[in-house]
């Protein structure tokens, strides 16, 4: 299969380098003459120091033949343009960019571009996989740092909603005492029943924070904060 | 009418100095401040600093409810980019892309975009200069014959984030 790939960057390097060793046929455009060179060094004269938005240098370098072009250069609105032309222009059967800004993906898709392909947004994917979206938070410590107040806001996946504080499993030297619901403070009761966007005040000695994140966050997936109820 | 000029160079500030006195309400985007020095002092429209081919900038400039959008930076493939944002995401009605590549622009006006290619005019006004005929396709800014490749099913952004290929 023929590809032609265009920006020698390291992702076009490392990309150039695998597809070789699966035994494709192809081509690296890349407009640095310098970056050009030391690509041609370490992988043979595959390189044509050429800018691949410019029509004439994608048909130089055979885009009418090519049954893919990928434009991984770091500049969005180059590869836009590279994968337009080569599928306006070149009729080149399956064009891929790489997407720096991630709200540029539904336009490229929209125009036409087969396949996106968005650093940014695994990154972002792979962070957000790890941390939840509601945390603990650390107000301020007392006593010296032996206790904290904390504040704990349960989401919609906490294992608290629906619960009295009684239900809520906390050890001892650890106390909710005051829960925000909307725009007022109220005292937690033991009729108080937790409910999604409940904010909890707890005071707790700092090595139960973990208990108050279990009982009213949940196991660190989706979070939601809840619960410290009781407890008195 | 409200306007749109991305990129502040003699080019840019010209038309937008021309047009806001003309009464228009113009609000020119650049990636550098120094750039608005350009700009009359008493400059009556507007100059925000951000990158132009980004689509939250574009909106902070207005371009929901703008009449005439011009990408006119110094990049062939910024302007590009920047106007098929207006086309496409923000559906302005009347789009100017300046594409300075000949084989671009003219492949932009066959994917139905009005283009202006600085090289071409030159070439044909000084072509007619020394007694050469004049090019019929250099002829200010060239509009396209085919409405801009998926103006008609024009999705909002959100629903062609869904879809696949």
């Amino acid at each position: 299969m023929y590809i032609i790939v265009v920006g020698g960057g390291r992702v076009g390097y490392y990309l150039t380098k695998e597809l070789l060793e699966a035994g494709h046929e192809l081509v690296v455009l890349e407009k640095d003459q310098r970056r050009a060179r030391q690509i041609a060094d370490d992988l043979g004269s595959i390189v044509l120091a050429r800018d691949g938005s410019e029509g004439k240098h994608l048909a130089e370098a055979g885009a009418n033949r090519a049954a893919i072009v990928a434009a991984v250069t770091g500049d969005d609105e180059d590869n836009l343009v590279i994968c337009q032309m080569a599928k306006h222009h070149f009729e080149v059967p399956r064009t891929i960019a790489r997407v720096t800004n991630p709200k540029n993906e539904p336009l490229f898709k929209h125009l036409g571009i087969d396949e996106i392909i968005s650093p940014t947004r695994m990154a972002l994917a792979a962070i957000e996989q790890d941390i939840p979206v509601h945390e603990l938070l650390h107000l301020a410590q007392l006593e010296g740092g032996e206790l904290e107040l904390l504040e704990a806001q349960i989401g919609a996946d906490s294992p608290a909603i629906g619960r009295k504080p009684s239900d809520i499993h906390l050890p001892d030297g650890c106390s909710l005492f005051v829960l925000i619901r909307g725009d007022s403070a109220q005292q937690i009761r033991p009729e108080t029943i937790f409910q999604t966007d409940d904010k909890v005040l707890a005071i707790s000695r700092t090595e139960c924070a973990v208990d108050l994140r279990r009982e009213l966050i949940g196991n660190g997936e989706a979070t939601a904060v809840t619960t410290l109820a009781g407890t008195r | 009418m409200r306007v749109i000029v991305v990129g502040c160079g003699r080019v840019g500030a010209g038309i937008a100095e021309r047009m806001a006195r003309e009464g228009n309400d113009v609000t020119v985007i650049d990636i550098s401040t120094e750039a608005f020095t350009r700009l009359e002092e008493d400059f009556p429209g507007e100059a925000i600093r951000g990158d132009g081919t980004d689509e939250d900038v574009l909106r902070r400039a207005g371009a929901e409810s703008v009449d005439l959008f011009l990408a006119l930076t110094e990049g062939d493939n910024r302007n590009v980019l920047s106007a098929q944002l207006a086309t496409e995401t923000f559906k302005i009605p009347q789009v100017v892309v300046k594409i300075n590549d000949p084989v671009r622009a003219e492949a932009y006006r066959e994917l139905g975009m009005a283009t202006i290619c600085r090289t071409r005019l030159l070439v044909d006004a000084l072509a007619r200069h020394v007694g050469l005929s004049a090019d019929p396709g250099a002829e200010g800014v060239a509009m396209p014959t085919t409405p801009h490749v998926h103006a008609d099913d024009a999705p909002t952004a959100a629903a062609v984030a869904g879809e696949h290929n």
